[in-house]
């Protein structure tokens, strides 16, 4: 098996942890919004200063205007000085900016990284907002033609049940158990719960993908203070998780280039370098928190990771196996569909969320005896795939 | 916008002008001067027939900027007979329902007006094919 409890002094681990409420922030800029989640993951630790800081942000330059996060957040945050720069990768930004970290401890260049996820989707209004989020598209071949990535994923639905023999509503159980545990999270957008018939009759938006098909983008920062397990300072209040595994992959940008596309091959390849790094096989994992965006993307997924046979991952929210008590518990904290969707920081949110799974500070969202916990979050329509998994150091 | 961006992309978009690899007789559509198939330097132009089929669609609702006029409107996925896949919108659809498999063949439509500076952006769109 794994010797995960015996650590070394490059081991990666999370020390600190920041979430704001997810919403429509409408009198918070976007620094002000990241230096709430950076102010509760230094909470304790504020003498001590990062070697690097990474910023994870997709829309800013479109919707903010604003280039440069990096120095302009650090800044701001007290951190003059520190090396810092901004990692896009469209919604795998999160997780993108957590692997830099990871590369730049495990390589001991830095001691000590302060990760950031940061959206400011209400900045903007109406169509421009759609077309800032279709610039994740191939602009010369896709955007052009008047696409969003909200319709690739509809494109992707409809091929899915064309090709499998799927029942209409196949889909309606990610976004019921999303919003099942959205409820006991207070930075959740949605806590109201949904029923099914609200599945059935909700209004198309991309036929044949429904509005409770698609997450609400909305507005938020989270934080993470992550340092090499020689560096970490003494008297922490909260149990320290590990990063036990990295990995970034990557496909074709062009949804139609891709010769099978419902086959995610950068998910199941990242999915697949992080077990081989952790040494865990998929049945160690006690919960995934994938990037449901769209609920077609959480079906592939979970196929992509081998959860399920393809064309079957539906089945799987079917039958109750992705809610908390379930064989492989996924947003667990609401996801991007009911927690809401916070694009470039998607990734740091996951893996804040199950930082406190394995810290067993999730409350009433808490998966039982959770030790091993897997994160991945996507660019597009699944062309960038950043997956990690994270161990619960046991006391 | 990025006027000399459009005017460099003016055949493809018109005409469905590809490649073709001279190494393993791939073709390429968007050209991309290496073939995915082979590895290999890939410039020779091909044109398409573009003569194809629906391999899946949707109707836009919300419409990005410079699209509104359309709106709704249906994107797809179209299977060139050639091989390769591309995006596209339909066209003069009329009643006529859209199924995956839809023989269509493509014509040259206006794709985007940029309000402000006036500029029109043409390019390929597709239709049902006419039987031949
Ligand atoms: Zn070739």
């Amino acid at each position: 098996m794994t010797n995960h409890q015996h650590g070394s002094g490059d081991d990666v681990v999370i020390i600190g942890v920041g979430m704001t409420p997810v919403g429509e922030h409408w009198d918070t800029s976007i620094r002000e919004l990241a230096l709430q989640a950076i102010k509760m993951a230094r909470g304790g630790l504020a003498a001590l200063i990062p070697d690097a800081i990474y910023v994870a942000n997709m829309l800013a330059p479109a919707l903010s205007s604003q280039t440069q996060l990096g120095a302009l957040i650090s800044d701001f945050a007290g951190l003059r000085g520190v090396e810092t720069l901004t990692i896009e990768a469209a919604g795998a930004s999160g997780g993108s900016a957590i692997r830099q970290a990871f590369m730049a401890l495990k390589s001991g260049l830095a001691k000590c990284v302060l990760v950031i996820g940061v959206e400011k989707v209400t900045d903007g209004v109406g169509t421009d907002v759609d077309s800032a989020l279709a610039t994740s598209t191939d602009a010369d071949y896709e955007a052009i033609h008047g696409i969003t990535p909200t319709s690739q994923a509809a494109l992707l639905m409809r091929r899915y049940f064309y090709e499998n023999d799927a029942p209409k509503d196949a889909l309606a159980g990610f976004s019921i158990t999303a919003h099942q545990n959205a409820i006991t999270n207070p930075n959740a957008m949605f806590r109201q719960g949904m029923q099914p018939v609200q599945y059935l009759n909700a209004p198309m938006i991309s036929a044949p993908l429904n509005m409770f098909d698609a997450a609400p983008l909305a507005d938020g920062s989270a934080a993470l203070l992550i340092a090499r397990a020689d560096a970490v300072p003494s008297g922490l209040s909260a149990p320290m998780v590990r990063i036990i595994a990295s990995s970034l992959a990557s496909t074709t940008l062009a949804l139609h280039d891709r010769p099978d596309m419902l086959h995610m091959s950068a998910l199941e390849s990242s999915v697949q370098q992080a077990l081989e790094m952790s040494d865990l096989r998929l049945e160690d994992l006690d919960l995934f928190e994938l990037h449901d965006q769209y609920s077609i993307l959480a079906a592939l997924a979970l196929e992509a990771a081998g959860f399920a046979p393809r064309g079957k991952g539906w089945e799987l929210a079917r039958n109750g196996e992705i809610s908390q008590s379930g064989s492989i518990p996924i947003s667990t904290f609401g996801g991007s569909k009911a927690r809401g969707d916070t694009g470039g920081a998607t990734g740091v949110y996951q893996v804040a969320e199950i930082t406190r799974q394995l810290q067993g500070l999730a409350g009433e969202n808490q998966v039982a005896d959770a030790r091993y916990g897997m994160a991945q979050c996507i660019g597009g329509v699944g062309s960038t795939a950043a997956t990690h998994i994270l161990a619960r150091i046991e006391p | 916008m990025e006027i000399s961006r459009h005017w460099r992309l003016a055949k493809q978009r018109y005409a469905l002008v590809g490649e073709v690899c001279p190494n393993c007789e791939h073709k390429i559509f968007p050209p991309r001067d290496i073939c995915p198939d082979c590895g290999e330097e890939a410039q020779d132009l091909y044109q398409f027939s573009g003569r194809g089929e629906v391999y899946s669609y949707t109707q836009v609702q919300q419409a990005p900027t410079g699209f509104e006029e359309y709106a709704p409107y249906t994107v797809a996925l179209i299977k060139l007979e050639e091989g390769p896949m591309l995006t596209a919108q339909l066209t003069d659809m009329g009643k006529r329902p859209v199924s995956i498999g839809m023989p269509v063949e493509m014509v040259t439509r206006k794709l985007r007006s940029d309000g402000e500076r006036g500029m029109l952006i043409y390019g390929y769109k597709f239709r049902p094919a006419i039987a031949s």
